[in-house]
């Protein structure tokens, strides 16, 4: 089993899995730095992502959309704001419309990640922090392919709602 | 799996619910402590009524509760809304443990 441990923190909407890999860190490093490599794990197999900008330096932003099986699209960024290859890398994370554009009121996770290497295998930790637990979730319903559909319509309601507001 | 068991409907009202920011600071407030609908309206730039209609938006949306004690309308946070986040955490662990079993596969293609 890789995932190795889980910790979640319910008032401070938190959550933190560790896992370990039978690989070199600077293989591990790969699967996050290259968006081709991310994108082959990153969405459910039914839900693919696609990753359209991927500016891989600190301030640098990644706009990408996942892709249902009827074609419906949900779209979301990344903005790197630490990266220190092949050990640590955080990212803020919120969605995006139709267009690629934040959708601000929507909030955003904080993502850490650190990878450490121990005798040719590596330990890695992803520790994410919700905004409140409305944006928990949508972010929920974006990584489940059982949630996506939903989580489309929501978006395209509350973009909708705002364009008219 | 989130949308079997919440349904379509409450989805909606929960996210129009959250897509004003008075509202997002009024649920953050409650959850805290507990507020009069007039201690409320005070924060605010705005009307009672305006404040009002707000809490009525997200009492609709089960993330608030609202209670008469005397003359006051006493708003609290849901507690359910702790469960819900309880369980919310537990999919999010689901979704990267599926994540965590792509990222092997790939790296055992070597």
């Amino acid at each position: 089993m890789s995932v190795t441990g889980t910790t979640k923190n319910l008032e401070a909407l938190s959550f933190t899995l560790t896992a370990e890999f039978d690989a070199g860190v600077e293989r591990v490093w790969q699967l996050w730095e290259d968006p081709r490599q991310l994108e082959r794990w990153w969405g459910p197999p039914t839900w693919p992502a696609t990753f359209e900008k991927f500016d891989f330096e600190a301030g640098g932003k990644a706009g990408y959309y996942m892709t249902g099986p009827e074609g419906e699209k949900a779209g979301g960024w990344w903005r790197f704001t630490s990266i220190q290859p092949p050990a640590r890398l955080e990212f803020d994370d919120g969605f995006a419309d139709h267009n690629g554009a934040p959708v601000e009121a929507m909030g955003t996770t904080h993502v850490t990640v650190t990878l450490e290497e121990d005798g040719g295998r590596t330990t890695m930790t992803v520790a994410t922090i919700f905004e409140s637990e409305e944006q928990m979730e949508q972010m929920v319903q974006m990584g489940m392919e059982e949630g996506m559909t939903g989580a489309v319509g929501q978006i395209d309601a509350i973009l909708a709602e705002h364009a008219n507001a | 799996m989130v949308v079997d068991q919440l349904r379509e409907d409450e989805l909606d009202r929960l996210f129009q619910a959250f897509a004003d920011s008075t509202r997002r600071d009024i649920v953050r407030r409650v959850t805290v402590g507990e507020y009069s609908v007039s201690g409320l309206a005070a924060l605010y730039a705005m009307s009672f009524a305006a404040v009002q209609k707000h809490v009525a938006v997200l009492e609709r949306a089960s993330l608030v509760t609202k209670e008469k004690r005397g003359r006051e309308q006493i708003v609290r946070g849901n507690h359910e809304g702790l469960q819900k986040a309880r369980r919310l955490l537990d999919e999010y662990e689901a979704i990267w443990r599926q994540r965590v079993d792509r990222i092997a596969d790939i790296l055992a293609e070597g």
